[in-house]
């Protein structure tokens, strides 16, 4: 696996953020370069080769994005991304379903998009219900079965968590949104090819896919809808029709070509990575607390993707942590949320306190993360974990054996 | 986000980490902010019967901007008179380290820090000489 | 590359050179923008400087622009952003206007392929405050429409107004201040940038509503995040297209010659001001896709109307609303030359279409014979 290590330059730091984005294989970069050079045509073109041979790129990598979800090519269709197949999935749905229906499900934990369009739905007069999570970062499927009525038209629930990377229990949501007899749609940006997913055995019926979490291109993502029983939406994006009329706008070929090739990767090689990346995270996790007290993890570690660990470090704020960590390119909360750096949304439906919240990390491992670097991180992490708890005056009261909580602070 | 080339320094190599007693009569402690805003300061001053700050020592929990500008007021305000001291302002703090816009609260952290410093000290030594008043 | 005359620049330009090195470079390097870290930073500031040259090619500050997934994508937003209920659109806008806002209201065109100023004064007239949509330049006849002086009538009457310069920018000179616009409609890949990128520009002060939920990405504006490839693509392709095109001179070889070919020839749009790198010409009698076709096994590339709509070929609602007899509509192909096209290309173009309209008129002589 040493791929990357030829594009990663010396002065570049570890990378170890591979939630935010993945860096792109060089593989998928490379069945993408034809599409950008002589084969170049717009696939809507019909009139002459250069489209044909832009349409044929397309449809294989259709066909690649089906087959990693067990899906017919014909349920794929292209977006922009995630973020705006997810915006697709429930407001196209829930817009077209209207008169019948007026409620959404979902969680207080998904992605800031799929909240954001909840949250749209309520100003345009839907009922969304946000269901809390476990404080391992599941939801209780009774919980899930109480909250779907009548009017329910979809529940939204991410796979795989961005942020502390469980995965929720898919099949058997699906079963009861089947059951319910209401569409399932499932975020999966941080899933495909990370964890076994097939729309018919989980019985989902929308999913949304990102290109650049799963080693693709950026500005590029899929949207599976399913056509038996078929789901219908009103698009977001209209103009020439394309996508089945779900998404105009001219294909961008060597994105959808780096997406399908991505996809073919991530379908080929998952198990034996599943393997290596829990061996590191267990490396990772065992190397840190050998020589750190107080850390904890957060979120469900068996139900996890083995790529991710959340983890908060008492008493150390995570900023400062990050900016001690130089060589190393990790996360403090989500980096969608951007430089705003508020406790995250998701540690505190955890139940995670306010304080711990500011000491996590979150820690990516992916495709190229070697086991070397993993052993760097760790020593880089316990050097200033533990400078930085000589420095801090709420460690310091820990270890005087005066309760944080009974102090009465100013809140600023 | 770049930061400046003082602010590193002193996130990298702060000064005057470290504690002094704070039941001890001439030190004044200042204890601001709050864990769950993400920063806490602990600053502490040593102050001479004449009125000299002899010795600052501060612990933080924050981000690089608050270790660097509770840092660096430790610095500035050794050798001051608690009355000098009093007069730092935390603009002065933000302009020195070039702090970006989102980081000016930490400034102002510091410069209530050394303010609750001084006003513990004074409280200290107020009821020192209450006491010794009413002893006379 | 495949030896062809592609001559389709309209529906999509190949990708420049120093466009795919640029972005061969942000592709290897990743990052997300919005990450805090090193990477993410770095990627921050591709986005930033790639934004600055796209700003510059239309005249626009850096914190106008606002990237989106093509076109198609800013001009849906334009429309549904900018906040009015009533909207006029001309009658020759790309379908990404016309179905954004199904009941909008449609300014007429006359037959030079003109926005008709007088009508759309008189649909001004009526009290709503309107948002006006007029194109830059047509993709079908590249007739480039008076967008300052459609400003001057929707100003006087309140309304705001977006012009969609996705065929315009990097081929004619298009500047955000001198039309005095709102909203600015721009693609990468219709002048040599990648495909899956476009941008729109906000005026600093005009409103504006995002109707994508999300990250908070693009100020706002546009939520997911940011595709800092084809944004740095896109850089690299307005920086390179800045001169603009000069085809001119080629566009007008061609037209002379195959007005010259075939004397019942008509090239529609040619009375008014037009994009110099577009021809949209009918061969006599001849259906387009029997051209197309005719061309392609030639070796060159053009297309009949726009490759949009998914492959159908139906006759262009451009050319009806310029009132051109259907006739002549069905026989109308695009021509449209790039920054890449050679003068070779355009005799090849010459001779396939002079071969076809020889056996043609033939066939058609020999069976007028027959008879």
């Amino acid at each position: 696996m040493n791929a990357f290590s030829q594009i990663r330059r010396n002065d570049q730091p570890i990378y170890l953020d591979y939630q935010a984005t993945t860096p792109m294989d060089p593989r998928v970069l490379e069945a993408m370069m034809p599409y950008f050079t002589y084969k170049f045509g717009n696939p809507h073109s019909r009139s002459h080769s250069y489209g044909w041979e832009a349409e044929e790129g397309v449809e294989k990598a259709r066909g690649q994005v089906a087959k990693l979800i067990g899906a017919d090519e014909k349920e794929v269709i292209f977006t922009s991304g995630a973020t705006e197949s997810n915006n697709l999935a429930i407001r196209g749905v829930a817009e077209f379903y209207k008169d019948r229906k007026n409620h959404v499900v979902t969680t207080v934990t998904e992605h800031k998009c799929v909240l954001d369009t909840c949250r749209h739905l309520e100003q345009s007069g839907f009922e969304v219900t946000y269901l809390p999570v476990q404080k391992n970062g599941l939801i209780d499927l009774d919980v899930l079965r109480n909250a779907i009525t009548d009017k329910t038209v979809v529940v939204s629930i991410m796979a795989v968590n961005n942020e502390i990377g469980v995965i929720q229990p898919l099949a058997e949501i699906g079963k009861i949104c089947r059951e319910k007899k209401v569409f399932f749609h499932t975020d999966a940006a941080q899933a495909a090819g990370k964890i076994p997913l097939d729309v018919e055995a989980m019985n989902i019926d929308l999913l949304s896919i990102s290109g650049h979490k799963i080693y693709g291109p950026k500005g590029i993502g899929a949207l599976y809808v399913r056509r038996k029983p078929r789901v219908r939406l009103v698009p977001l994006i209209v103009g020439g029709g394309q996508e089945r009329g779900f998404r105009s706008g001219t294909l961008p070929t060597p994105l959808c070509v780096g997406l399908g090739e991505a996809a073919e990767i991530c379908m080929k090689e998952m198990d034996g990575e599943a393997r290596r990346l829990k061996k590191l995270q267990e490396r990772m996790l065992k190397g840190l607390q050998a020589k750190l007290p107080e850390i904890y993890v957060n979120g469900d570690l068996e139900h996890r993707i083995p790529g991710n660990l959340n983890i908060s470090f008492a008493h150390v704020e995570g900023e400062s942590l990050m900016m001690g960590i130089k060589g190393l390119s990790v996360s403090s909360g989500s980096a969608c949320t951007s430089a705003s750096l508020e406790p995250s949304y998701v540690l505190r439906a955890l139940g995670v306190e306010e304080e711990m919240a500011h000491t996590s990390l979150r820690i990516g491992l992916g495709r190229f993360t070697t086991e070397q670097e993993v052993d760097t991180a760790v020593a880089d992490l316990v050097h200033h974990v533990t400078k930085l708890r000589e420095m801090s005056p709420l460690w310091e009261m820990s270890q005087e054996g005066i309760d944080i909580k009974s102090i009465e602070w100013a809140a600023h | 986000m770049a930061y400046s080339e003082k602010l590193i320094d002193h996130y990298e190599n702060p000064r005057n980490i470290g504690s002094l007693d704070k039941n001890s009569e001439d030190v004044g402690t200042g204890l601001v902010g709050a864990p769950a805003c993400g920063d806490v300061m602990k600053l502490q001053i040593k102050v001479s019967p004449e009125g000299l700050i002899e010795d600052a020592k501060f612990k933080t929990f924050g981000c690089g901007s608050a270790i660097a500008s509770s840092s660096l007021v430790t610095e500035w305000v050794k050798g001051k008179t608690i009355d000098e001291a009093e007069t730092i302002k935390n603009t002065d703090i933000a302009k020195h380290l070039a702090l970006p816009p989102v980081k000016i609260h930490c400034s102002v952290l510091a410069e209530d820090a050394i303010k609750a410093a001084i006003a513990d000290y004074r409280a200290k030594t107020a009821k020192k000489d209450e006491i010794k008043d009413a002893a006379e | 590359m495949p030896a062809c005359a592609y001559l389709d620049h309209n529906a999509t330009s190949p990708i420049r050179p120093s466009v795919l090195d640029a972005m061969v470079e942000a592709l290897s390097e990743g990052g997300n923008p919005s990450s805090v870290h090193r990477v993410g930073r770095r990627a921050r500031a591709r986005v930033d400087a790639a934004r600055r040259q796209v700003a510059a090619l239309v005249g626009a500050l850096p914190a106008e622009i606002a990237f989106t997934s093509g076109g198609t994508e800013a001009n849906n937003m334009a429309l549904r952003g900018a906040g009015r209920n009533r909207v006029l659109v001309s009658a020759i806008e790309h379908e990404s206007i016309l179905r954004a806002v199904p009941e909008a209201e449609v300014i007429p065109v006359d037959g030079r392929g003109l926005v008709d100023l007088a009508a759309l004064e008189r649909l001004l007239a009526k009290p709503e405050p309107a948002l006006v949509s007029v194109m830059f330049a047509n993709n079908e006849t590249g007739v480039i429409q008076p967008v300052a002086e459609v400003v001057r009538l929707a100003r006087a009457a309140g309304a705001m107004v977006h012009c969609d310069a996705v065929q315009g920018a990097g081929k004619a000179r298009v500047d955000l201040r001198d039309l005095g616009v709102d909203y600015l409609s721009l693609s990468a890949h219709k002048l040599g940038g990648p495909t899956g990128v476009g941008a729109l520009a906000v005026r600093a002060g005009a409103a504006f509503v995002s109707d994508r939920n999300g990250g908070g990405q693009e100020s706002n504006r546009r939520a997911g995040t940011e595709n800092v490839a084809g944004i740095v693509g896109f850089g690299a392709a307005a920086e390179a297209a800045r001169d603009g095109l000069d085809a001119a001179i080629l566009r007008d070889r061609l037209e002379v010659a195959l007005l010259a070919i075939a004397p019942g020839a008509k090239v529609h749009g040619a009375a008014a001001p037009r994009l110099v790198n577009t021809t949209c010409i009918s061969m006599p009698g001849v259906k387009a896709e029997t051209q197309v076709m005719a061309l392609d096994l030639a070796g060159v590339c053009v297309s009949a109307g726009a490759a949009c709509s998914s492959g159908k070929v139906t006759r262009s609602a451009v050319l009806s609303a310029m009132g051109v007899n259907p006739a002549e509509a069905e026989a109308a192909i695009r021509i449209s030359c790039g920054w890449n096209t050679a003068s070779e290309d355009i005799d090849r173009l010459i001779a396939a279409w002079k071969a076809l309209y020889i056996r043609v008129t033939h066939s058609e002589l020999s069976q007028a014979r027959a008879a």
